[in-house]
């Protein structure tokens, strides 16, 4: 079975977000006052071939924790969804 | 002692590093390839600074799975020398040889500029030969070096005298001024618990040559290679 995972990868709420905040003040200066605490983060897509969506997940779960995002600084989430045929 | 200094694809102050240790210092240097699996008999291991898969990702995160990182992260665990410096700081944060990460410097610029840093104590080997009270001028050029660890982490490393350089004045005053990223308590190297692990940002191998008027970082090199070598 073929899925595919959408990945969002964030940068923890407690740390400074430094290209969130130039964007914040940036969008101020275009007359969007009204918009407050940017945050920009990462979003990864990917195909995985799998025998089952547990198992999907779990390698998913595994490439965010080793490689795609570092708990120290960042969290992730994300959705997987079974490729339909004319997707795939 | 035999050196080992990593070129991954995007480093760029190998040659450098090579330059110093042994044309400066005399040292048998062997250049070693991220996909070798072989560190070739080198005794201390220097991951240079550069770009390593042009900062993809995370600065280090796709260099810390070069096929020899895990000769390296072996011969730490066996008690073995690795520097990191610059990128090679933010790839040994990324193989958790070292604690902590490096994040984007606080106000979002790349900084290239000469700092000053001192050593916070004399407890491991690239330190012990420092005097605290010194300011050493260092350059440092990096947009990812705002040093950061969790409260408990940070607790720990300063107890077990983990933070081996500080970012300071000219006058070794350590303050919110001469930090020049946003790092945490002005961090700007750190070793592991065994202290055989060092990483930090600015680039001593860039001040280390009579012709280049600093050699600031030749005093840090020299200081590291004569606690070592009283040891061996």
């Amino acid at each position: 079975m073929l899925f595919k995972a959408e990945i969002d990868i964030m940068p923890l709420k407690a740390l400074l977000d430094p290209q969130g905040k130039a964007v914040t003040s940036s969008l101020k200066n275009l007359n969007l006052s009204e918009i407050e605490n940017v945050r920009i983060g990462k979003h990864i897509s990917l195909e995985i071939e799998a025998p089952s969506k547990e198992i999907a997940t779990e390698k998913v779960e595994e490439a965010c924790k080793k490689l795609l995002a570092n708990h120290l600084m960042e969290s992730y989430e994300f959705v997987l969804e079974e490729m339909t045929g004319a997707e795939a | 002692m035999k050196f080992g200094v990593i070129t991954f694809p995007g480093s760029n102050c190998d040659q450098d590093m090579i330059y110093v240790l042994e044309k400066i210092m005399g040292f048998e240097v062997v250049n070693l390839w991220h996909k070798d699996d072989d560190l070739q008999g080198a005794e201390f291991i220097i991951l240079p600074g550069g770009f390593s898969y042009g900062d993809y990702l995370r600065s280090g995160a796709i260099a810390n799975y070069s096929p020899i990182m895990k000769k390296v992260v072996e011969h730490a665990n066996n008690g073995g020398y690795v520097l990191g410096i610059c990128n090679g700081f933010q790839i040994l944060c990324e193989s958790k040889l070292l604690p902590g990460t490096l994040l984007h410097n606080n106000h979002q610029k790349f900084v290239c500029k000469n700092t000053y840093i001192k050593a916070d104590n004399n407890a491991s080997a690239i330190n012990q030969g420092l005097d605290t009270s010194e300011a050493l001028k260092i350059p440092i050029a990096h947009a990812e070096g705002r040093y950061f660890a969790t409260e408990e982490m940070l607790k720990e490393m300063n107890e077990n005298n983990q933070v081996i350089f500080r970012y300071c004045n000219e006058n070794g005053e350590v303050n919110a001024a001469s930090n020049p990223n946003g790092s945490l308590e002005n961090i700007a190297g750190v070793c592991n618990k065994n202290k055989n692990v060092f990483g930090m940002m600015p680039h001593p191998e860039r001040a280390a040559d009579m012709e280049l008027g600093n050699t600031d970082g030749l005093k840090i090199f020299e200081a590291m290679m004569n606690a070592i070598q009283a040891v061996v």
